[in-house]
Formats: C-alpha cells, sequence, structure tokens
C-alpha cells in the first residue's frame, strides 16, 4: 500500500483553459479521489438583474457565456415571454432554432479542437477550429456578431434573415457537412484518439442517471435526455431524435457530439425548409409580474433561468443554472479510479464552461 | 482501424491556399451587418438622450445644456440599442473595431453642432403670430 499524495489540478493549468482546481489524490499513479472547488471567476452577473431593465438584462444573460451566447439569451427572453403570456411570432422561434443550431455546431467545434488539443493532436485542433470559423462567418453576417451575437430580444428576434440568404445557408451546408464528415471520421475511427479515449473515465448509465448528468455526457452513457424533445422554439416542428452511445466512457461522449454535429446540420436544414413568413417581433407591454423556470438545451446539456418579477421593470431575482455544474459531481465520479495522464482528457471530456457556471 | 484518417485533410493542406489570412496586408472579413464601434453624426443629432436612456451599459451620456455628446469606449458593449432608438438616425455602426488602448483615455466628447431651423410663420402678415 502506497502513500497517499495531493496534487492540484487547475485552476491554471497548461491543458485546461478553464478555471477549475481539483485537488487529486493520488495513490501512484492511480486518481483515487478527486476534490473539486470552482469560484474563480464568480462575476455576479445575477444580482445586475435588479439594476438593469428587464428588456435591457438580455445582453447580460447573453453575456453569461462566451460560446453559448445565444441560446442564453434566447433561454432568459423565453422565461419572460412566458410570465407575460407573449406569443411570439413562429418566423421568430424559427430564426432563434436556427442561430441556436449554429451555435451548436460552433461550440461542438471548438469543444472537439479542444479535445484533441488536450490528447495532443495539434493537427486536428486546428482543422476543428478551421471549420468553425465557417459557422462564426454565417452567425456574423446574419446577425453582426461572431460571438455575441445579440439578435435575441423580449418578443422575438431583432433581426430578420432573408429567404435568399437562407437559401444561400443551406447551399452552403453541403460543403461543410463534407469537410465534417472527413472530420469526424478521424476523431471516431483513428487509432490514436481511440487508444486515449476508449475506456477512460467511465460512467456507467446508472451512475449518469443518479448524480444528474446533462447533455453529452447523460447521452453518451445511453440516458436519452434531451431539452429540445420539449419543442421549445420550433423544435416541436423539427423531425429529430436524441442521439446516445452506449459505451459511457470519453470516446462515447466525443462520439455523441460529433455525430450532434450532422443532426444540427439536419435541423438546420429543415429549418430553412419550413420557416414561415410573417413578422419577426411582438410588441411588449407591461412588466413581467410572476415567476417562471425557463428550459432549453445548451451545447453541454440542460439550462435552467429561474427568473421572478413582480411587476415592475426590474425583475427580483434571477438564477441560472448552467449544465457543467451539473456535470462536476459525474466527473468527480470518472476521475476515480484513472490514471493521472488521463484527466486533462477526463476534465474535458465533460466539456467545461466554468465561466458559464460561476457566473 | 484507421490508420491514415487524417492523411487526406493534411494533403489537401499542403496544396491548398492557406486558411488564415495574411492579417495587416489584408483586411479582415467584415459583413454589412458587423457591430464594430457606435459613429455619430453631430450635425443631425438633436440631443433628445434616447441613446443615454436605452444604453444598456451607461457608456453614451448626452448633456442637453452644454450640447456634449459622449461615448465611453471601454464600456459601449456594442450592442446597437443606441442605433435602433435613435428617431433621427444620426447614430450609425462602422464595422471596424475601436482600437486597442494601453490606458484608458477616458470618455470621447462629440459637440453636437445641430441647430434648431426657425419655423416658418403662420402667415405673411406676422401680425397674428405677434398678437
Amino acid at each position: 500500500m502506497s502513500r497517499k499524495i495531493v496534487v492540484p489540478f487547475g485552476p491554471q493549468h497548461p491543458v485546461l483553459p478553464e478555471p477549475i482546481h481539483l485537488d487529486l489524490v493520488l495513490e501512484d499513479e492511480t486518481v483515487v479521489d478527486v476534490i473539486p472547488s470552482i469560484g474563480y471567476v464568480h462575476r455576479g452577473l445575477e444580482t445586475l438583474v435588479a439594476k438593469r431593465e428587464y428588456t435591457e438584462y438580455v445582453y447580460i444573460a447573453e453575456r453569461t457565456c462566451g460560446i453559448c451566447s445565444f441560446i442564453h439569451g434566447m433561454t432568459y427572453c423565453q422565461g419572460i415571454e412566458q410570465i407575460m403570456d407573449l406569443e411570439v411570432p413562429q418566423r421568430a422561434l424559427y430564426l432563434r432554432t436556427i442561430w441556436s443550431e449554429y451555435s451548436r455546431l460552433h461550440s461542438h467545434l471548438l469543444w472537439l479542437g479542444l479535445f484533441a488539443d488536450a490528447m495532443g493532436f495539434e493537427n486536428l485542433f486546428m482543422n476543428a477550429w478551421r471549420l468553425r470559423e465557417f459557422v462564426l462567418d454565417v452567425l456574423e453576417e446574419t446577425t453582426g456578431g461572431r460571438v455575441i451575437q445579440g439578435s435575441c430580444k423580449v418578443g422575438g428576434v431583432r433581426r430578420d434573415i432573408s429567404n435568399e440568404r437562407l437559401a444561400i445557408m443551406a447551399a452552403e451546408l453541403t460543403q461543410f457537412e463534407a469537410d465534417l464528415s472527413d472530420l469526424s471520421d478521424v476523431f471516431l475511427h483513428d487509432d490514436s484518439i481511440q487508444s486515449r479515449l476508449v475506456n477512460v473515465g467511465t460512467l456507467s448509465r446508472t451512475d449518469a442517471y443518479d448524480l444528474g448528468a446533462v447533455g453529452p455526457v447523460a447521452r453518451g452513457s445511453g440516458v436519452a435526455i434531451d431539452l429540445r424533445k420539449t419543442g421549445y422554439a420550433a423544435y416541436g416542428d423539427l423531425r429529430f431524435e436524441p442521439i446516445t452511445e452506449t459505451s459511457g466512457d470519453s470516446y462515447g461522449r466525443c462520439a455523441v457530439r460529433v455525430r450532434e454535429l450532422f443532426s444540427s446540420i439536419d435541423l438546420i436544414r429543415q429549418a430553412i425548409e419550413k420557416i414561415p413568413e410573417g413578422d419577426i417581433e411582438v410588441k411588449v407591454k407591461g412588466n413581467p409580474d410572476g415567476e417562471y423556470f425557463s428550459r432549453s438545451e445548451q451545447p453541454r446539456g440542460e439550462l435552467v433561468h429561474y427568473l421572478k418579477g413582480n411587476g415592475t421593470k426590474h425583475l427580483v431575482r434571477s438564477r441560472i443554472r448552467t449544465p457543467t455544474l451539473t456535470n462536476i459531481p459525474p466527473l468527480v465520479k470518472m476521475l476515480r479510479g484513472c490514471e493521472l495522464a488521463d484527466v486533462p482528457v477526463i476534465v474535458l471530456s465533460i466539456d467545461p464552461c466554468i465561466g458559464c457556471a460561476e457566473r | 482501424m484507421g490508420y491514415f484518417e487524417m492523411a487526406k485533410t493534411a494533403i489537401r493542406s499542403v496544396i491548398s491556399r492557406p486558411a488564415t489570412l495574411m492579417y495587416p496586408a489584408r483586411p479582415g472579413k467584415r459583413s454589412s451587418l458587423s457591430r464594430g464601434h457606435v459613429v455619430i453624426d453631430v450635425s443631425r443629432c438633436i440631443s433628445c438622450g434616447m441613446c443615454m436612456k436605452k444604453c444598456p451599459s451607461e457608456a453614451i451620456c448626452v448633456d442637453k445644456e452644454v450640447k456634449i455628446w459622449t461615448i465611453d469606449r471601454l464600456r459601449c458593449v456594442v450592442c446597437n440599442s443606441c442605433i435602433e432608438v435613435c428617431p433621427v438616425h444620426c447614430l450609425t455602426m462602422d464595422g471596424q473595431y475601436s482600437s486597442a488602448v494601453l490606458t484608458h483615455s477616458g470618455l470621447e466628447t462629440f459637440p453636437i453642432t445641430y441647430v434648431k431651423p426657425e419655423r416658418p410663420k403662420k402667415n405673411e402678415t406676422g401680425e397674428t403670430a405677434e398678437a
């Protein structure tokens, strides 16, 4: 029986760009326990809800995360619209769906790049980010912002996309999909990648369910939960199935995200095909009075915005629960029993976004 | 099992042009909607203060008395709200980002040069207007 030692990992670590701190308890090279701690980038965004009008808070909600910013803004707007009983025009809902799926593409490609980087596969990292550039260009051309889109507002969206532009977007996706399938072949079939991922950081289906895993972490372990199935925005009109893998290891989580890229492309195509004509926003009058739990599916999993208003233009309370926070207990479970050298890959396999988790 | 999955992409990268732009020599990509920085046409601003009211980051200040429009570029989040609410459309968005600074240079001040045009008289004689 060897002596136990504690190795600190993060908040600043060469392979992990996110400020999470893990105390790894090691026995030789094996991790026997993990003590996670966060609290390095807390910004107090939820408190700002009392200082800004509810229509302006959407800009702050969007800045919660630098990657899935659009979905944060959209979830906030959905919550306010539900409290105020606003009927958002169908075209706005479809546009939100299209931008959400582009956000998912860009987030997953960013993650695939970082994941390749954590494995030491620099070439693949650059190729993933080159493809991501196409998605960012589309977002900039349609919303004006690469990362912070600012195109969602309470009652609808701020910008329309012309039908000609939508047709161009659909046509461009064909080439993008072909490039993407080259990239996905590497992630799914390459031998060196499999040797780093298969049977590393395994999370069983029961553990994933019990520990409240969400998003690709849960789906990688075979739990078919996907908030888009609840039919918010225009997802109710589109055909898709939650993508699941049964292996529960890092490879399973990677495969879920790779396959979700193609599912997102399919959803964008369907949305462009079905998008109706009409207004893109509804006039907002009055102030929100009531409370609502607004939920949506972020690239990392289930996102919850709890909003409470008291009939004034300032909300009383906003509470955001991000998927990364929920995925930390499953992460601790995955890390127990792994080798020290696998820690960066396993931590990245949950797609941590600590900036989001601490707000 | 794939051993040469990356070969196709690697060969294509060798023979194709670089994916990145040679930035200072070639300008960066920008679209007509790109948000860089807010520009004001001081000759048309009626100092109504709507932009100041709607700015979510409180970056804009309009002084109606001395007719000065100020913006704090480091506070501005380039959200486009001021441009959407401006009743006379004197605010526009330029696609060029405001340049990086070493120190906070303070506020950018623009004296408003708009002069309210005199109202045309109600009738030719002017007598009733005086009365």
